[in-house]
């Protein structure tokens, strides 16, 4: 019997390694794996490059893993939001490392992954500072840059109900970041609001199927979000 | 007198026709929406996987799961829509968007745009979806103050500032007017109202054409 769901944060964040890559799914607030954030920063893995679209904000969840000293490197796209203190201490005494990618090309990156194709061809960035070092190619008349995917060791993901086989629905803009990263790593954590039972899910409402998908956890958030 | 804050977003929204699918930028560009009245049919795409934006909800209506890439809470209109990222920005970088307006620091009369990054040492520049936005919609509008608060003009003959898009921007709505970016430069399609020409121009680093 397959059953992916496990019964204690510390089963789930189980065996991630110092200097692992991590995506941390979420856009603002919204289908933030929050619980598993905290976890990991229980969990004690450091020397951890980070993907996320924001640099953390106050200083919880990511901004405290990040001041912890934990993370070598952030690769985002928004790191500069209205409460990204950390990040900004952080950055500005050398103490870490910034990949700047635009939104879209940090998502194709890693659907990439998941797609098994090395690299793409797009016209974001291409004549930008984004652009330096970059293999610049045209086709059919306008130039484009080589993007590389963008793979990785966990995924932290939120999604919003999930059965024992580990097929994933969303909640409406909860969908964000987390399909795709779900797709490009090794191992996927996705916490869930909801536990099904097998053949509950409306297979035209799963997104992500359990294919991609190894552990999930129960985290209820309680009100206003159920 | 120039055009105030709400006057601009009324100016670009009455350029919008039924039809279009728009994504507006954060800031000043968001405002645009609500001077689009809804039996005017404009689809508002959200870079985070929103399609179809209604306007934002009464404040015991607020749902935590739903916002817009400005983060704040809106609702979805009868006919809206939900994708995950990848496909939220294969549908901007495939050309699927009719306009997106950005704001700006700077449009040059080629239509560079530079909006993300106000030098090559930004303690922490944030490009967000701007640079996808700008490559791959069908039209790129600017709205933006014609001069910084400090004076400087923003219609320039060459960026100064690290650019977000190249020769990208087609229309750009200011506090003093509405002018086209074309092959001979910056042409005025109107001005505010009691604005002159000579004013213009005197708040702008870049040649303003007429199309007469």
């Amino acid at each position: 019997m397959i059953n992916k769901i496990v019964q204690s944060m510390a089963d789930a964040l189980a065996g991630i390694k110092d200097g692992s890559t991590v995506l941390i799914g979420g856009f603002g607030s919204v289908g933030q794996p929050d619980a598993l954030i905290e976890a990991l920063i229980e969990q004690g893995a450091t020397n951890l490059t980070c993907v996320a679209n924001n640099a953390g904000t106050g200083r919880v969840g990511l901004a405290k893993l990040m001041e912890l000293g934990r993370v070598r490197k952030i690769i985002c796209s928004f790191p500069r939001s209205a409460n990204s203190v950390v990040f900004e201490e952080l950055y500005k005494a050398g103490k870490i490392e910034l990949e700047i990618v635009p939104q879209g090309t940090m998502a194709e990156r890693m659907r990439a992954a998941g797609a098994g194709i090395p690299a793409f061809y797009t016209a974001t960035a291409q004549g930008t500072l984004l652009a330096r070092g970059k293999e610049e190619r045209e086709f059919d008349g306008r130039l484009y840059i080589m993007e590389r995917a963008l793979r990785a060791d966990v995924a932290l993901i939120e999604a919003w109900e999930a059965d024992r086989w580990g097929n994933l629905t969303y909640k409406d803009s909860g969908r964000n970041f987390n399909p795709v990263m779900a797709m490009a790593a090794d191992t996927t954590i996705a916490q869930v609001q909801h536990i099904r039972e097998l053949g509950e899910l409306d297979p035209e409402r799963v997104v992500t199927p359990g294919l991609y998908v190894q552990r999930v956890v129960q985290v209820d958030r309680g009100a206003p979000w159920v | 007198m120039p055009y105030s804050r709400a006057e601009m977003a009324a100016r670009a929204a009455a350029d919008i026709p039924e039809g279009w699918v728009v994504n507006l930028g954060i800031g000043m560009p968001t405002a645009i929406a609500d001077h689009v009245p809804l039996e005017r049919e404009v689809i508002f795409q959200s870079e985070n996987g929103v399609i179809g934006m209604g306007p934002a909800p009464a404040p015991d209506a607020v749902n935590p799961w739903l916002i817009n890439a400005g983060k704040q809470a809106i609702t979805l209109r009868p006919g809206g829509s939900y994708v995950h990222h990848a496909d939220s920005f294969a549908m901007i970088r495939g050309g699927h968007i009719d306009l997106c307006v950005l704001g700006g620091f700077e449009v040059a009369e080629n239509g560079d745009l530079a909006n993300w990054a106000t030098s090559e040492n930004d303690s922490a520049p944030a490009v967000g979806g701007a640079m996808d936005l700008g490559a791959g919609a069908k039209r790129l509008w600017v709205i933006m103050d014609h001069s910084t608060k400090d004076g400087r003009p923003k219609l320039v003959p060459e960026c100064g500032y690290p650019l977000t898009a190249l020769r990208a921007v087609t229309r750009v709505y200011t506090n003093l007017g509405v002018f086209d970016v074309t092959p001979r430069g910056f042409v005025v399609v109107d001005l505010a109202p009691g604005v002159t020409l000579e004013q213009a121009q005197a708040a702008s680093a870049a040649k303003l054409h007429t199309s007469t």
